[in-house]
């Protein structure tokens, strides 16, 4: 334990000594911020304008109207797409260009202890980028009255659709040194897990349905919601595990290379 | 304290060591010598655990690096060939962090920082960025990392790599005042680093171990001469021809120094001293004697003799194996 807390440490520091951690913070921040004011003044204007036709009182759900836009539009995209990449390509990539993965694989630890601690080390600048958020989303409580619950599923939903993104990415940094080439597979292959959902479009044969369950957002979107799904949980849960047991495989090879 | 035997180690098709077996003793500092590409880096990964071997056995404190890895590397200190360091962390941080990872208990970790950082005389550069230090202060920075947990087992793949004259003396000095208490295995491809630091030497050549021993033993076994170096002012061809009818003397090479004198190398027969006999003829027929010396085998032609003769026994058993094969066939 005490072993992974030092890795994750190390991990954790690393972002704040170099400018990753400031400029993820900064892009998210003014980004989540402008994209949280443009939905909340649209839902104001909108909200005017059924007040004013007089259909009765609209459905007014600040948490239907616009906190699920904000995670289920842009923000994840964004996120996922964007940020989340350059957060991963520095934790294995960056070590092999500096050689200090000789140090790390030279000290008695376990290779599931580093791949742990690198895990919660970027797993700490995410919980940085969440808590961001509800800041943000913090401030509808000043005007309006949202629903706590149900924000209490989008939490745990953004924390472990962030976890599963790490996890692979952190996988995808193992391969090679260049930690550009790391952010750009990071990147498509986000993109790709992003975009499989589509195939339910235009496809509803076995295939399609597997595939189109393999996507990210088929699992976030009950979060979104406010709902917690035992078989999202499963699906995020084992995207971790898998993306650490993949990472895991491709150390041991590392090994056996000069 | 590490027992290598038949260690083999193949990366692909390529055989990067072959069959390397040696054994280093508690307390003793063993030279690991040979041209790069050798096979060093190889082995002494193979030590610490980086790498698995493909085929013998390593045991380090008589734990095995394949059975029981963590145990062998709590009690190894390593410092690759290029130091591990994380450019953005400050060298206290650093020594910090790999003391943590290597397990020394929180409450020791002041102390040890302060000893190493000592030891290897960064003290005035704790509070630096690793990433802004010179070649040197990075390379001591690498070698206080191996020491913070203070291992049995220091493995060092040189150790003075891209020093200045002065701290490579410091840095052999604190090597040899390791001696004793840690077993150091260090590798080299400078020459005169082994016979100022090592006990013994293990030359590598082609990933295969050419010799064993201690420096002046080896000097011993391998010189069939003795060498004089002689410098003249005269005719250099007289005195050329006057030399070579010295007794004993059984070659005169001669080399011409920048400002027009001569300088002789004489190889003698071993055990025979031919210095009086050299300069008596130099003077009486009234030439300038102006230095005259004997000079061992330096370990660069030891080094070169085992490298080459190993090649060239190699290339022999080739042939008399074709041979054989020839008349078999025939």
């Amino acid at each position: 334990m005490r072993n992974i807390m030092a890795i994750a440490g190390k991990e954790l520091r690393a972002y704040f000594h170099s400018p990753i951690a400031y400029l993820v913070l900064a892009i998210y921040s003014i980004l989540c911020g402008f994209f949280f004011y443009s939905i909340t003044a649209t839902f104001v204007i909108e909200s005017f304008r059924l007040q004013m036709g007089g259909g009765g009182m609209p459905p007014i759900n600040l948490n239907e109207m616009i906190i699920r836009q904000l995670f289920q539009g842009i923000l994840t995209v964004i996120m996922a797409l964007g940020l989340l990449p350059v957060i991963t390509m520095r934790l294995y990539a960056e070590e092999k260009r500096t050689g200090t993965m000789e140090l790390l694989l030279t000290s008695p630890l376990t290779d599931l202890q580093i791949i742990i601690g690198k895990l919660l080390g970027a797993m700490g600048l995410y919980m940085v980028i969440v808590l961001l958020t509800f800041l943000d989303i913090g401030l509808l409580f000043l005007y309006g009255n949202p629903e706590p619950k149900p924000l209490i599923a989008n939490a745990i939903g953004y924390i472990l659709f962030g976890g599963a993104l790490l996890s692979l990415g952190m996988w995808l940094s193992s391969f090679t040194k260049n930690q550009i080439i790391a952010f750009v597979v990071a990147f498509a292959f986000f993109l790709l897990l992003y975009v499989l959902d589509w195939v339910s479009s235009f496809s509803s044969t076995a295939v399609g349905k597997v595939v189109s369950y393999l996507a990210l957002p088929t699992h976030f979107e009950n979060f979104t919601k406010g709902v917690i799904d035992s078989s999202d949980l499963i699906y995020f849960l084992s995207v971790i595990v898998i993306g650490m047991f993949l990472t895991a495989r491709s150390v041991e090879a590392m090994k056996g290379r000069p | 304290m590490i027992e290598v035997e038949r260690l083999t180690k193949r990366y692909g098709p390529t055989r990067a060591v072959t069959d390397v077996s040696f054994r280093v003793e508690k307390g003793e500092v063993l030279g690991f010598l040979g041209p790069n590409g050798a096979g060093k880096t190889t082995t002494m990964r193979v030590i610490t655990g980086y790498i698995p071997p493909t085929e013998g056995t390593v045991r380090v404190a008589g734990f095995d690096v394949v059975d029981q890895p963590l145990e062998v590397k709590r009690r190894i200190g390593y410092l690759p060939e290029t130091p591990p360091l994380y450019p953005d962390m400050v060298v206290s941080e650093y020594l910090a962090f790999v003391g943590r990872i290597k397990g020394v208990p929180r409450a020791d970790l002041k102390n040890r920082i302060n000893e190493v950082s000592e030891k290897c005389a960064i003290a005035d550069v704790r509070e630096k960025q690793t990433g802004h230090l010179s070649k040197g202060y990075r390379q001591r920075v690498g070698l206080a990392q191996a020491m913070i947990h203070n291992p049995e087992v220091l493995v060092l793949d040189e150790p003075t790599a891209g020093l200045d004259p002065k701290q490579i003396i410091e840095t052999r000095e604190l090597i040899k005042g390791l001696a004793g208490q840690h077993t150091v295995v260090l590798s080299t491809h400078i020459l005169p680093e082994v016979s100022k630091t090592c006990e013994r030497v293990v030359v590598i050549s082609g990933g295969k171990v050419v010799a064993v021993g201690k420096p002046d033993e080896l000097t011993r076994r391998l010189q069939g001469f003795e060498t004089v170096l002689l410098m003249a002012e005269g005719p250099s061809g007289e005195i050329k021809e006057r030399l070579e009818r010295v007794g004993g003397v059984s070659l005169v090479e001669q080399h011409e120094t920048s400002d027009g004198r001569a300088t002789f190398e004489i190889h003698a027969a071993k055990e025979q001293d031919v210095r009086a006999e050299l300069a008596r003829a130099v003077v009486e027929s009234q030439w300038k004697l102006l230095e005259l010396r004997s000079s061992g085998m330096s370990l660069e032609d030891i080094f070169l003799k085992l490298t080459t003769e190993d090649l060239t026994e190699q290339k022999s058993e080739d042939t008399s194996q074709k041979s054989e094969n020839g008349s078999s066939q025939t």
